[in-house]
Parts: structure tokens; sequence; C-alpha cells
């Protein structure tokens, strides 16, 4: 199902209009209606992309007048900026108690991540916030789900309060007294999964929260939920009033529309995303990043957050200064490559440039893997040998084919990418363009990867 | 005109089935399909089917999905019903809202717009204006489009008296794998066959005893590995022990993943050749499990699946909520493949095997 991303629908409308230049509501509603089938195949809801729409509407002709610029770039800032402000501001984490212990609620639907969110979260608070974290494990229905906890629990050194026979609302009160009497900084609630239409387990979570009264009760939503995103988190909103959401599952393909929906609908910020398996993989929401993938317009931002974090800029202007000077050796391109490593997984990254559409996932493995293949060769190499690859014959080939364990033909395939990365050093000289990353960004040699 | 009235006699309490409109050609060649689907010769084991069709009691299959359905419906069919009754002509806008209806069912956008611009076409050229009659035209347009000929029309996993059949469950984080493993194995446990059931999810913490419970709950013999162990040796000595005690049906659980996740991915199909490997003979089968509330992504998740295993079908969970599960309409469209069981509810034996008319029939009628 490979949809058509929105950059290139709106490159196609645009072409028909060359030469308009500027924007009439005629050619508007093309793009609009463009936009319509991009948010409804992101998963957002059919009344709130009308609503939304209407509303972008409006203050495009407003514009109209104002700004001459091209108008699918008009449209497209627009809308992204509308669906940023609905999504909120990024200052969304939550609030802790100077002088007692903050209590934390999760509920959901069946299988949303309540559990695994949890873990995450004390994760977070206790080793980046150095907080005194406790669980309570309320789901006492879903076989195991106590053990679950209990589980990740002892992975990251947090006590958990349960007991086998007592209710959910008297667990969560027994935890309740623990964190106050031994001086706790958080309490995170977990309980059982519900459809919000389950009366009598909506009414146990208002007895919870009578009993404890949570200082944030958080809703998790799965980002790949459909239609039906909003109605759960309007419903869960009005039976047991919400103070946020929690976006799981968000490493996955899956554009994450409901997001919008349920901030249009609730009003309530997004205030963390899970993206990834590990107990590490939860991070602040942002939401420019959202709309651009909501709007299948690549992370950019992110993608510049990223490499600014991970890159240490003086490394990167060494290299840069290097290769100006045309002085580009195997070495240079091994320490970029451990630049892009770092950046974590490269299929992440990849994946949050715009330009490439046309690598699969696939084939980004392959990309990785082809990469710790050349570290392995040329840990294998001297530094001479780094220094000038022109040295390398045959002979020394099958010195350090038979070190690293690899075949002269993946000597042979690295000193290929070399040459190509170096070719596209001299471009870069030519043009000036960002230094530390020759053979990166968008513009990987024709062949690499390729087998 | 006629599936909506066909379906609505059907199952109401007289049941007066088979005398109904024969003359309509294709739907009621689609019907006559359906109603001999336990005649069928192709199907080897009589007595299984026999023992099915005792089981098989209609009414109380249907009071289930009613009762499943219920929150599902509400909103489609009502919805459906007041379009009905507040346009007494049809015009365009009437069929934008059937689109915004099909739209918030999760049918997906392509193949809303195509149904939608089936209708209209087969509206026109018959002359239809009545909004009762277009909304019977589009149950009819989404059964047809959902019905193959040619298919095997029971749904039911397949056995032969030799080999253990071997099914694999695939899906995504939290869909109700390990739910659905302990509903079906308690479906064929009833059904009298000797089943097992391989606990191969060694990733997510304390699924193995989440299934142990299960197990124990419905008496079913369990086979389990310890925690973060290679998932295809757990496989191996399920399979093992499968073939030297005679088992009948081997059910493995595997660690939820994200479709996009080519290293889990590539040990998913790693799985499904090791059981290739070990049982040549046997039927396999491998069930995706599909979460209701599952939007666009669905179809990515189907798509993925399919080309890591194969898939023989899909498992629709929790559909006892709100959610309409619109998207396994458009996972066959796009792919062909069928859901054969829909999990109803919360109690082992919530699972039943998918029927497209009752489905409809709860999903898109409204009861007087």
């Amino acid at each position: 199902m490979a949809f058509e991303n929105l950059t290139e629908k709106f490159q196609r409308i645009f072409k028909k209009l060359t030469g308009q230049g500027t924007l009439s509501e005629r050619n508007m509603q093309e793009m609009l209606d463009e936009i319509k089938v991009a948010l409804l195949e992101a998963d957002v809801n059919y009344k709130v992309v009308k609503d939304f729409l209407n509303d972008v509407k409006q203050k495009a002709i407003g514009q109209e007048v104002l700004t001459k610029v091209n108008p699918s770039q008009m449209i497209t800032k627009i809308v992204y900026d509308e669906i940023v402000e609905l999504l909120g501001s990024n200052k969304t984490e939550i609030n802790y108690n100077k002088n007692k212990p903050t209590i934390i609620m999760l509920v959901g639907l069946q299988g949303s991540g309540k559990t695994t969110t949890a873990a995450k979260l004390a994760y977070l608070m206790k080793n980046k916030l150095n907080k005194k974290v406790m669980f309570a494990a309320c789901d006492i229905y879903r076989p195991a789900a106590v053990e679950q906890l209990k589980v990740l629990a002892k992975q990251i050194n947090v006590p958990v309060i349960h007991e086998e026979g007592l209710s959910a609302v008297d667990i969560a009160k027994k935890a309740k007294e623990v964190v106050y009497n031994e001086h706790y900084d958080v309490l995170i609630i977990d309980t059982a999964g519900r459809l919000q239409i389950d009366e009598a387990l909506m009414d146990e979570l208002n007895q919870i929260k009578k009993e404890v009264n949570p200082d944030e009760t958080l809703l998790l939503v799965d980002a790949m939920a459909g239609q039906n995103a909003s109605e759960v988190a309007s419903t869960f909103n009005e039976k047991v009033v919400l103070t946020g959401v929690i976006m799981s599952k968000l490493d996955g393909d899956t554009k994450g529309g409901a997001a919008l929906s349920v901030a249009k609908l609730t009003g309530l910020y997004i205030k963390f995303v899970g993206t990834g398996e590990k107990i590490s993989d939860l991070d602040i929401f942002y939401p420019d990043r959202m709309a651009s993938r909501i709007l299948g317009m690549g992370d950019v931002v992110s993608f510049v957050e990223k490499v600014k974090d991970t890159i240490d800029e003086r490394e990167a202007k060494k290299q840069a200064m290097r290769a100006l000077k045309g002085q580009f050796t195997l070495d240079d391109m091994l320490k970029q490559l451990k630049q892009i490593q770092k950046l974590g997984s490269l299929g992440g990254v990849l994946s949050m440039l715009p330009g490439m559409p046309k690598i699969n996932d696939e084939q980004k493995q392959r990309v990785e893997n082809e990469m710790k293949n050349f570290e392995i060769i040329m840990d294998s190499m001297t530094l001479e040998e780094r220094a000038y690859p022109e040295i390398l014959k045959n002979s020394r080939k099958v010195r350090i084919a038979k070190g690293c364990g690899k075949t002269a033909a993946d000597i042979n395939r690295m000193l290929k990418y070399y040459d190509q990365a170096k070719m596209m050093m001299k471009q870069f000289k030519n043009k000036g363009g960002f230094g530390g990353f020759g053979g990166f960004g968008g513009k990987f040699p024709p062949n690499f990867g390729g087998r | 005109m006629g599936l909506i009235k066909f379906l609505k006699e059907k199952f109401s309490k007289k049941k007066e089935e088979k005398e109904l409109d024969k003359k309509e050609n294709n739907i009621s060649e689609v019907n006559e399909q359906n109603d001999s689907k336990l005649e069928d010769n192709s199907i080897k084991k009589e007595e299984d089917i026999k023992e099915l069709n005792d089981n098989k009691d209609s009414n109380s299959d249907l009071e289930k999905y009613d009762k499943g359905l219920e929150k599902s419906r509400k909103s489609f069919a009502n919805k459906l019903k007041s379009l009905s009754k507040k346009y007494k002509k049809v015009n365009q806008e009437y069929f934008d809202n059937l689109e915004e209806v099909l739209i918030e069912a999760d049918v997906g956008v392509k193949l809303t717009l195509d149904v939608i611009q089936e209708l209209l076409e087969k509206s026109r050229k018959e002359k239809l204006e009545d909004p009762e009659e277009i909304n019977e035209l589009l149950i009819d347009i989404l059964f047809l489009k959902y019905v193959k000929e040619n298919e095997d029309k029971n749904l039911e996993l397949k056995f032969d008296s030799k080999n253990p059949t071997i099914c694999l469950i695939v899906g995504v984080n939290g869909v109700g794998k390990t739910t659905s493993i302990a509903k079906l194995a308690y479906r064929y446990i009833k059904q009298n066959k000797k089943v097992l059931i391989v606990a191969a999810d060694t990733f997510r913490a304390a699924a193995v005893d989440q299934l142990e419970i299960w197990a124990k709950r419905i008496n079913c013999d369990i086979v389990t590995g310890l925690n973060n162990q290679d998932p295809a040796s757990v496989l191996y000595k399920g399979l093992e022990k499968a073939k030297n005690e005679n088992y009948d049906l081997v059910i493995i659980d595997t660690a939820g993943r994200l479709q996009n996740k080519v290293n889990l991915m590539n040990e998913l199909s790693k799985m499904s050749k090791v059981i290739n490997k070990l049982s040549p003979d046997s039927i396999k089968e491998t069930l995706l499990i599909i979460d209701a509330t599952t939007g666009q992504n669905g179809v990515l998740q189907a798509k993925s699946f399919y080309e890591a295993t194969g898939l023989t079908g899909i498992i629709i969970t929790k559909m006892d909520g709100t959610s309409k599960g619109g998207i396994i309409l458009s996972i066959r469209d796009e792919l062909g493949i069928p859901v054969r069981f829909i999990g109803l509810g919360e109690k082992v034996d919530d699972l039943e095997l998918f029927d497209l008319e009752k489905y409809l029939y709860s999903l898109c009628i409204n009861k007087e």
C-alpha cells in the first residue's frame, strides 16, 4: 500500500498550477481534498478532519491577499501550524509535588500498553530525575498482569505494592499509605485494561480516584488506533476526567492520526510517547514532529535535533576542514560512520528524512549491516592502510580478509564506497555544503547497500 | 432487492431461509454456497463437520454476535437508519454521508471510495432513489466484495489424521494473542482434539505465566521455555512433544512485534521455517491477530506478516467494544486474507467462527 505522500501529491497538483502563481478557492479546494485524504489515511477521525479543514480554509482565505508564496507551501504551512497548535505545546511534563508524593494513575483499553509504560515512566523518573518511585499493581483481572509488572519492576529496582485478595481500590489505598509514610516521590498506579463502556470497571476507576486523589490520570492511546480512538478518549475523559495522554507504540510505521483526534476532541495534551520495546524508550512529545508525521512530510525537525545532539561538533568541524582540503581518508570515513551509528538506529534516522521515500526497511537494515562490516574490516587494517587506501594491493587485501573473517570482495566493496564518498566530499568542497556528512544526508552513493 | 431482507429473514426467529429470493442470481448464488458449505465435497473429514454441525446452534451463535457487536452496531446501524429517514430522495450529500459512515468504521479511504462509486453507478442504473434501498444495496456491495468464489467456506482449522496441525499465532503488541490462543485451544478441546500450547513469547515479561494460567484454567497441555530463550528452541521442544505424543493441534504463541522491526520479523520467518522443517507433512495454519480498534495500519500489518510467514487467516479481537473493525474489509480487499475467527468478549468461549452474514447483519441492521 504505497501511498503517495502529501509532498508528492502537492508537487503533482502544483505542476498543474504553474503559471497561476496565486491561490484561488478552486485550486485550494483540490489541495484541501488531498489533505483530507492524507489525514483520513493517517486515521484522524472523520469529523475532526471536517472541522479542522473548515478552520484551515477560513484562515487560508484570509491570508490569500497578503502572501504571494507558492500555494502548496502556504497551505501546508497553515495546516502544519494548525496541527501543531492543536497538539499543544511541548511543555507538558508532569508537575511534581514538592512536599508530598505525586500520584499518577494509568488507564486505557486492553493492550494499549499500560504496564509497559508504567515501567518506562518509573525508569525515566528514577534515572533521569532521581525520584523515589513505587508501583501499585491494580490490574487484578488479567492473568499474570501483576507478575508482568513485578518482573519489569525488578529490572529497574522499583518496589511493587500488591496483595492477593485485595480489591483494586484497596491496593491503591494501601500503596498511598506506604508512599506517604515512607516518603516516596512518586506512586504509579497500573490499572486493568477496560472498555470505556464497561460501567462496572469505569466505576472502579472512579473509586480509586476518590480514594487516592491522583495528581495525574493519564490515558494510554495506541498509536495504531483507528477512527474510534476519539470516542474512547472522550468517554474516558467524561467518565473519569483525565489530565493527559500517553501515546504508545509510536515506533511502528503508523502515522498516528489518533493523536490529532484525541487532542481536538478532548483538549488534552500528549505528555509522553512510547518509542520502542526497551525500558528507556519513552520520549516527551513533540507536536511539530507529530504534525509532520501525520502529514507524511518527514520528520525533518527531529532529524536536525537528533543530529545536533549527537555529533561532536569539534570532530565534525575537523573533518569538514580536512574534507575541504580534499584529505578524506578511510579513517575519516570510519569516524563518520561511527558518528552516524551514535545517532541510534540508522533506519530511524533515514526514515525521518523526507527525501528518502524509496528506501524500504530491508534496505535500511542492509545499509546498517554494511556499515558494521566496514568497521570490522577497518579494524583489521594498519593505520597506514587506513590513511592511504591506495596502497591496498592483493596481498594486503588477503591478509586483511583473513584477519577479519571477510572476503576480498567485501573489502573491494568498501573501497568502492570510500571512493564514492570521497567524490562526494569533493563536490561538497565546491559547493560548500554541510561538512560532517559527505556520504550521508540522503546522498548515499548509488550502489550502497544494494547487492 | 435483497441481501438485507434475506439476512433479516434468515436470522429472524421464523427461519424461512431457503425459499428466499431464488431469482436474484448473484446474491442467491452466494447464499446457496454458504448454505451448502457443510455438504461441500472438498472437505475431507466428515465426522468433524458433523460434530461441528451438532455444536452449532445457529440462534445462540447469533445471540453471541448480537450481544458482542451491540456497541459497534449502535452507531453504525443507527447512522445508516437515521440517514435513510432524513432523506426522502438520495442526492450527492446522501452519498457523502454514507462515505463518512464507512470511513468511521475504519473501512479505509480507498475501499470506501470504491464502494461508494459502485453504489452510485448501480443505483443510477437501477434507478434507485429510496434511501432504504440504497442502504440495502450498500450492504450487498460490501458482501459481494468480500465473498470470493472457489474459496473453502469452512473456516475451522484444518486437520488430518496422521500429523498434528500446527497453528502459529502472530501479531503486533497488545492485540490479544495470548487470550485468543486460550480461546482457540478451548474451542478445539471442546471438539475432542488433543491440544498443545507452545509458549514461545519469551520476550514480554510474564507472557509465559499468563499463558500458563490460561492453560490450567482450560486444562490444556503447555510447553514453556525460559525468559529470553530463543523462541525457536521452545518451538522445537513443542513440535517434538506434539509428534511423539500424538497431539492433534499445536498452537504457538509468539511475542508481539511491530511489523517494521526487520530483525523481529526475521525471527518470525525463522520460526516458520523451523516448523516447515520439523513438521513437513503437517497442515500449517498461520493466523494474524488484528485488534478491532486498529486503524489503517492494519493493512500494513497484514502485508508485512504475510510476507514474513504467510497467513492463512485473521482473528479479529475486541469486537465487543465500540469499534467496528472495518479494517478487515480493507485487508480482504487489498490482500485477500480471510477472517477465520472473531473475538466477541472476554470469556473463554467468546470466540466464534467469522460469519460475514452475521457480521454485516449485526453491524448494519437495526432490530425493530
